[in-house]
């Protein structure tokens, strides 16, 4: 069979022209999306870093100001709901830039025809939450959509902390030979999440890792340890934040697979559905980047709280082109890309 | 777990390497057919571990990569449609056809369910009685038991709204088309776990006879794959061939009977198109005549018009072995898993995507 490539013709358009679920998984297309459509319109010296949080000088001292949609099916999931996980994301967010969080706002988006009850729930799961994390809620909004214009429920919080600490973690502190450090075993918020869709109706035990990490990042910071760079893994699991942090600092992130933390339960039911832990979601994982002569005691501090008790090294900062390495059990080294749209659980 | 985790052992998987390199005293081109073995290898940079003179090439064997761009294009047609429910495998949902995937029909309102197995078909369809639910029963020997068994369980359940569109390819023919090409160079196969734990091993040690080549059925951990490797590099250098099972914890000689007989029961045998490829002879099953009225190409006939899978990309070279998907012009410029020309560029078991996501080749 020989191929005229003057005739081969793309059996699809190579640019799309409305957004699809993979613009919203945090990978490449994402990427795209906020490359192409978004920053293009907007541009702004606090924005351009893309942090989880931006850092804004107010008078003399910085504040730390993020927003986040939470958009989740199932809303009650094991180890969480929609309600905890739109504060403790947002004050993740918030730690992530070295900040103490204070305040955050909530925006509900309700379908009609959504019950109360189920309501009630969830803002009472927001009110114990922010408690729990030492956030007030100080300004909200709530819209009422009509019947399938909304997936029951959207919830919207901004936050802001203070940044008080005077060398605050950034990816351009990030630098080669710095060790990284993963907080904990990866992929259980993601699972936890898949296995009770309607689809799937596995029957697990894994609970998602939602967690707030402020105060273990705030014990880090004031026993001054130099963290050079925070990054929650969220959306494109430790994969998606590695490459992201080391393409913003022009690094190369080496990671060794068999240091990585994975429990045996998130194994299987990736390995089951084709999917690769490494992109699974988080929502109580972060890693910290910093000097190899500051691991230790920061290593001591993350194994007295439970959250983090699994915390370990699993790869150094090198120099390179700003890519991602997986050296594998087998000592065989590949680069890890982006995801490139959804995960979609293989057939066989 | 401890069972997969012996068959991903770093000090085993160094033995096997080191026992493939002290045998191997010449060139040889081993092909895996399936892409599960494929997915296994580039994830593991199993290839690295190997001598220079071991060439591996990826085989036909993802169900995504073969299932013709027609069969996309009726399922996207029926997503769209305001009366239909599509049902389908997750990786099959980012596959071009010739103007959208289902995904992009999703997208555009169309209503494309995921499923993890293909029974989940039956509840969906008895719960939306006023919808025509059609599964898309795609893949190899496999799938096939088990979009079998949906369709037994659909007449007995006397669901009037289900009905499957099918497209299912089986093994043997198609390593007879790549063994019949004259410009082929293989020298042994892996044959895939999975479709010989439902067929067992005979059709393969027919193969191994006919062609004179050794052929090491495996699993799909690193160990698995090496071993399987080892056991043909073992043949080739005493110039051997045959059948060889290193996958026994799975494969049994005969293989899985009831799944046989189902799908022996619902299918029969019939010429199939592959994407990329074009017809092979007597590699498809179709659903026998007493299954018909669950036919979705015959209840919902397509009405568009599809593209000519041949001009789509060079997805045919690479799938037989002939090509590697780096040898491709269009591999990671025009063609990327974002962008795909062709279906290898999608599902992580296609051989162009695996490239694409796990190279090691810029390291």
């Amino acid at each position: 069979m020989t191929v005229d490539f003057e005739q081969v013709l793309c059996p699809i358009s190579s640019h799309d022209d409305v957004i699809t679920l993979a613009h919203g998984s945090g990978g490449r297309k994402s990427a795209q999306l906020l490359n192409d459509v978004i920053l293009k319109h907007l541009r702004s010296e606090y924005l351009a870093p893309l942090q989880d949080s931006a850092s804004i000088p107010v008078r003399g001292t910085s504040l730390a100001f993020t927003t986040d949609s939470y958009v989740i099916d199932p809303l009650f999931f094991p180890g969480g709901d929609i309600g905890q996980l739109a504060v403790i994301g947002t004050v993740n967010d918030l730690s992530m830039s070295g900040a103490r969080p204070l305040y955050i706002s909530l925006g509900l988006i309700i379908e009609e025809g959504f019950p109360i009850d189920t309501l009630s729930r969830i803002v009472k799961s927001i009110a114990d939450t922010a408690n729990r994390c030492d956030v007030q809620v100080v300004t909200g909004d709530t819209k009422v959509v009509n019947a399938g214009k909304a997936d029951g429920i959207f919830i919207n919080t901004a936050g802001v902390g203070s940044i008080d600490h005077p060398r605050p973690p950034a990816t351009d502190r990030i630098a080669v030979g710095d060790a990284i450090i993963c907080s904990g075993d990866i992929g259980r918020h993601g699972c936890s999440v898949m296995a009770q869709r309607e689809e799937y109706d596995f029957a697990t035990s894994i609970k998602s890792d939602l967690a707030p990490l402020h105060l273990i990042v705030e014990e880090l910071l004031s026993a001054n340890i130099d963290i050079h760079c925070l990054r929650d893994l969220t959306r494109g699991g430790l994969a998606g934040c590695a490459i992201e942090l080391a393409s913003s600092s022009r690094t190369r992130f080496e990671l060794q697979q068999e240091h990585i933390p994975v429990s045996t339960e998130v194994r299987s039911l990736s390995s089951i559905l084709g999917l690769d832990e490494l992109y699974i979601a988080n929502e109580g994982c972060m890693l910290t980047v910093l000097p190899q002569t500051d691991v230790n005691q920061a290593l001591a501090i993350m194994h007295r709280h439970p959250q983090t008790k699994l915390a370990c090294v699993i790869g150094e900062v090198t120099e390179g082109p700003g890519d991602c390495v997986l050296v594998t059990p087998f000592n065989t080294k590949r680069k890890l890309e982006q995801l490139t749209g959804e995960m979609l659980p293989r057939i066989c | 777990m401890k069972y997969i985790d012996e068959f991903c052992s770093p000090e085993a998987v160094d033995l096997c390497r080191r026992s493939i390199a002290r045998n191997t005293s010449q060139p040889w081109t081993i092909m895996e057919v399936c892409g599960s073995q494929t997915n296994t290898i580039v994830k593991n940079g199993l290839e690295s571990l190997l001598p220079d003179s071991i060439n591996l090439i990826h085989g036909p064997g993802c169900p995504v990569c073969v299932t013709p761009t027609s069969i996309i294009d009726h399922a996207v047609e029926l997503a769209l449609r305001q009366d239909c429910i599509v049902c389908s495998f997750g990786d099959m949902l980012n596959v071009p056809g010739s103007s959208l995937s289902l995904l992009q029909a999703r997208a555009q309102g169309g209503k494309v369910q995921l499923i993890y197995s293909p029974t989940d078909t039956l509840k969906i369809a008895a719960q939306n009685c006023d919808k025509q639910v059609v599964l898309l029963a795609i893949g190899f020997e496999t799938t096939a038991p088990l979009n079998a068994h949906c369709i037994v369980q659909a007449e007995q359940q006397q669901l009037r709204n289900f009905s499957v569109l099918v497209s299912q390819v089986t093994v043997p023919p198609a390593i007879r088309a790549i063994m019949s090409n004259p410009r082929h160079n293989i020298d042994a196969f892996l044959a895939a776990g999975h479709v010989c734990t439902i067929m067992g091993e005979s059709e393969y040690a027919e193969l191994a006879e006919e062609y004179q080549v050794p052929i090491a059925i495996t699993g799909f951990e690193p160990l698995d794959i090496m071993l399987g490797i080892n056991h043909c590099i073992a043949a080739l250098e005493q110039g051997t061939f045959g059948l060889m099972n290193s996958y026994k914890r799975s494969v049994k000689p005969t293989g899985n009977h009831p799944a046989q007989a189902v799908l022996n029961r619902v299918f029969e045998i019939a010429d199939q198109q592959w994407r990329g490829i074009g017809c092979i002879p007597n590699s498809g099953l179709v659903l026998r005549e007493e299954y018909k009225r669950f036919d979705a190409s015959l209840l919902h006939p397509f009405t568009g018009t599809s593209n000519a899978d041949a001009t789509a990309c060079i997805s045919g070279e690479v799938l037989q072995g002939l090509k590697r998907p780096s040898q491709c012009p269009s591999f990671g410029t025009q063609c990327t898993p974002e962008h795909p020309l062709g279906a290898p560029m999608v599902s992580s078991e296609g051989a162009c995507a695996a490239y694409y996501n796990y190279s090691s080749d810029a390291l």
